[in-house]
């Protein structure tokens, strides 16, 4: 018979889940496993507010596992550490991100790239090797394999540095891997919520030219005086999107609702490369002829590995870099969801584990 | 160049055109330029059909001008060069592609990349810079600035070259620039016509493991015991499809009629490349999640340029490498085209230029 959450394992674990897709979450008592040898149990500060926890608690992409513990941008300090660990001791500042396990052995897995494991183990709502549930960092604590764990910077706020363990990682990931890191180049950022901002405070810190592309004219004085970018594009303007034409070496779309590429991919330069991080539902058009006149390609990416994202948090540090929050006390979780469906939040909600999640 | 009464000096030409969007061709006498200085002119042999000149003479991209001299895959002999002229000499075996003329200052020209360039001329229905109209290969003689001239080493037979000039360097170039050329690799090819079975030949040649992935089960055969493909795969049978997931390195997608993108983002590998060079007229549905699973790219590209080409055909005289071809007189050219249209060829045609062009006494 199937243990019940409460059961499962052997150490009380306490947090907020959703039972069903109306995504409403409530308190919800589970447990964790043992600190194994290789596992570090972490105390849970605080935890970012990722727009994928609202699909994955409502089901919107049918596969959640209820109850669904969600939360994969984790700030954290260790209170046990297992025989075999050897990176982390008690009371260091971890973070967990999207992941806590991964095959170790694939092609993928031996090049640092955990995240494109046919088998990784998410950090919510997944099947662990042990075959029990994954729950994640809406709760009092955590135990993770020291490999899928970061070392969190000193000098980095654990608090508006949390959602760079997902949000960061996300554009950090296609910035290095498709070449946009070279001074002097021309990024376009399409979408500024909790991913476009941090993709703008990486652009600007690579030493690229930033625009910003959105359809809400409220947000230009935002990109430029606050966030640093140095344009901003009106995506619903054929006129600003004319004289933009063939300017830019890269775009990062952020963009999760279905949106047409053609305008994008025509403010590429020759070789341009636009690369999407959001997740429509559903397929997108793409019109061939940009692509072939202009030799420009589209592709995706999906968070990071785990050294990848060790240097992302060390990039950050030396830069001064971390998301802008808006820190909420677990009780206000479903109202954030709410607003986070309106993007009503700048730009990431990061929730005060440590001060407000209680029995 | 005028002469003393202010007229242009042309020379006499004759070929075959389409005068409407009939796209019926028929003989035509015209003129050509008379040799410039950086100029080649040749006497053509060969032409080779490209789909795109189907497009052309029915005016389906609504660009074409009429009368329309069609044919960008042309090959011959060089019969006068201009005084500037230094890679070239008379008697050289020749071959013009796609283009004939590019702004020559841009940062593209300036790359090699003048098939990127924003004032490319191509070969047929353009503009030349002196204001004439273009006209291709379904000529008896070319006359062509050196720059976009590529000289065909002797040992390939020039009839069955001709169609590398255009199928050849549309596959060639994206095999190499998406670094899609790595012995050991494994490289899809859709569509088994004349891009996807030079395709196949290119892919060999570099030392990759090749699938062909086509609708049409008869082409099975074909793709491995002529073709040399190691293996091929029926796109519309799932089960063969799903046993090949994620094993692609990369594919180059030929196919032009509008067409599922899904199931071949499937067949690539983690961070595989699918790369588009057939030219579907309306867009295709991109599907996000499986791009972003993988860190996969879907890119296109559209011939190559100059260096390029001359490579390929470099590549192609060491390794070999000849399109399979039907040669046809000049008087067959409409039934070809009708042909064309249905798919009905194995897999060129290529019009014999030199022995059937004759205009009337």
């Amino acid at each position: 018979m199937t243990k019940s959450p409460e059961e499962e394992h052997p150490r009380k674990a306490f947090g907020w889940a959703a039972r069903d897709s109306s995504g409403i979450l409530s308190p919800f008592n589970f447990s964790r496993r043992e600190n194994g040898d290789d596992d570090v149990t972490i105390k849970i500060l605080y935890c970012g507010v990722c727009h994928s926890d609202l699909h994955c608690a409502k089901n919107e992409w049918g596969f959640t596992n209820y109850p669904v513990v969600p939360g994969h941008e984790i700030v954290g300090i260790v209170t046990k550490t297992g025989k075999n660990v050897t990176k982390f001791k008690e009371g260091d500042q971890v973070g967990v991100g999207v992941l806590v396990g991964s095959c170790r052995k694939c092609e993928c897995c031996q090049q640092d790239l955990e995240n494109y494991c046919p088998r990784c183990i998410f950090t919510y709502s997944a099947t662990y090797h042990d075959g029990t549930k994954t729950y994640g960092g809406y709760s009092n604590m955590v135990v993770v394999d020291q490999h899928f764990v970061l070392q969190f910077p000193d000098n980095l706020p654990p608090d508006s540095g949390a959602p760079l363990l997902c949000a960061g990682i996300t554009v950090y990931s296609p910035m290095k891997y498709y070449g946009m890191t070279e001074p002097g180049k021309h990024l376009g950022v399409a979408g500024l919520g909790g991913l476009g901002h941090i993709a703008v405070k990486f652009g600007k810190a690579f030493g690229l030219k930033v625009t910003v592309i959105s359809s809400s004219p409220s947000k230009k004085n935002e990109a430029i005086d606050r966030l640093g970018a140095d344009a901003f594009l009106l995506s619903s303007d054929p006129a600003q999107i004319k004289a933009a034409l063939g300017t830019m070496d890269f775009i990062i779309d952020t963009v999760s609702a279905v949106h047409p590429l053609a305008p994008l991919l025509a403010l590429l330069k020759l070789n341009g490369k636009l690369i999407t991080v959001g997740l429509p539902n559903k397929p997108l058009e793409l019109p061939i002829f940009p692509l072939a006149m202009g030799r420009r390609l589209v592709g995706g990416s999906n968070f990071g590995g785990l050294k990848e994202t060790q240097e992302m948090l060390d990039f950050c540090a030396n830069h001064n870099i971390t998301s802008d929050i808006e820190l909420i006390r677990m009780e206000d979780i479903n109202t954030a969801y709410e607003r986070l469906a309106k993007s009503d939040v700048r730009y990431r909600f990061v929730i005060d584990v440590e001060n407000s999640l209680s029995q | 160049m005028v002469n003393s009464d202010g007229k242009q000096i042309t020379k006499k030409a004759f070929g075959w055109a389409a005068r409407d969007s009939s796209g019926v061709l028929s003989p035509l006498h015209f003129s050509r330029r008379e040799t410039g200085e950086k100029d080649v002119t040749f006497k053509v042999l060969y032409c080779g059909i490209c789909h795109t000149d189907l497009h052309m003479v029915k005016n389906e991209w609504g660009m074409s001008l009429y009368p329309l001299i069609p044919g960008h895959e042309m090959v011959g002999e060089v019969i006068e060069i201009g005084n500037k002229v230094q890679k070239l000499k008379v008697g050289d075996k020749v071959g013009v592609g796609y283009m004939v003329g590019s702004c020559n200052s841009c940062d593209t020209c300036v790359n090699d990349l003048e098939n990127y360039c924003a004032k490319m001329i191509p070969t047929c229905s353009a503009k030349y810079h002196d204001g004439t109209t273009t006209c291709g290969g379904f000529s008896d003689i070319m006359v062509a600035d050196e720059h976009f001239v590529v000289k065909i080493p002797n040992n390939l037979p020039l009839d069955a070259t001709s169609p590398l000039l255009c199928a050849g360097i549309t596959v060639y170039s994206p095999l190499k620039h998406f670094g899609l050329d790595k012995p050991g690799m494994h490289i899809g090819i859709v569509g088994l016509g004349g891009l996807g079975h030079l395709a196949v030949k290119f892919a060999k040649a570099m030392g990759t493991k090749v699938t062909v992935i086509s609708t049409s089960p008869t082409k099975k055969d074909e793709a491995i015991e002529h073709l040399g493909a190691d293996s091929f795969l029926v796109s519309r049978d799932q089960d063969q499809m799903h046993a090949a997931m994620s094993t692609m390195d990369g594919i180059i997608d030929t196919v032009s009629a509008v067409h599922s993108l899904l199931p071949l983002i499937g067949l690539l590998k983690s961070q595989g490349k699918l790369i588009l060079v057939g030219a579907p007229d309306k867009p295709l549905e991109l599907p996000v999640f499986p791009l972003l699973l993988g860190r996969k790219i879907v890119g296109g590209t559209c011939i190559g340029g100059m260096k390029e080409t001359q490579e390929m055909i470099d590549f192609a005289a060491k390794h070999n490498i000849t399109s399979q071809i039907e040669v046809i007189p000049i008087d067959y050219v409409n039934t070809a085209m009708e042909r064309l249209v249905k798919g009905d060829v194995r897999y060129r045609f290529v019009v014999d230029i030199g022995n059937t062009l004759m205009s009337s006494p």
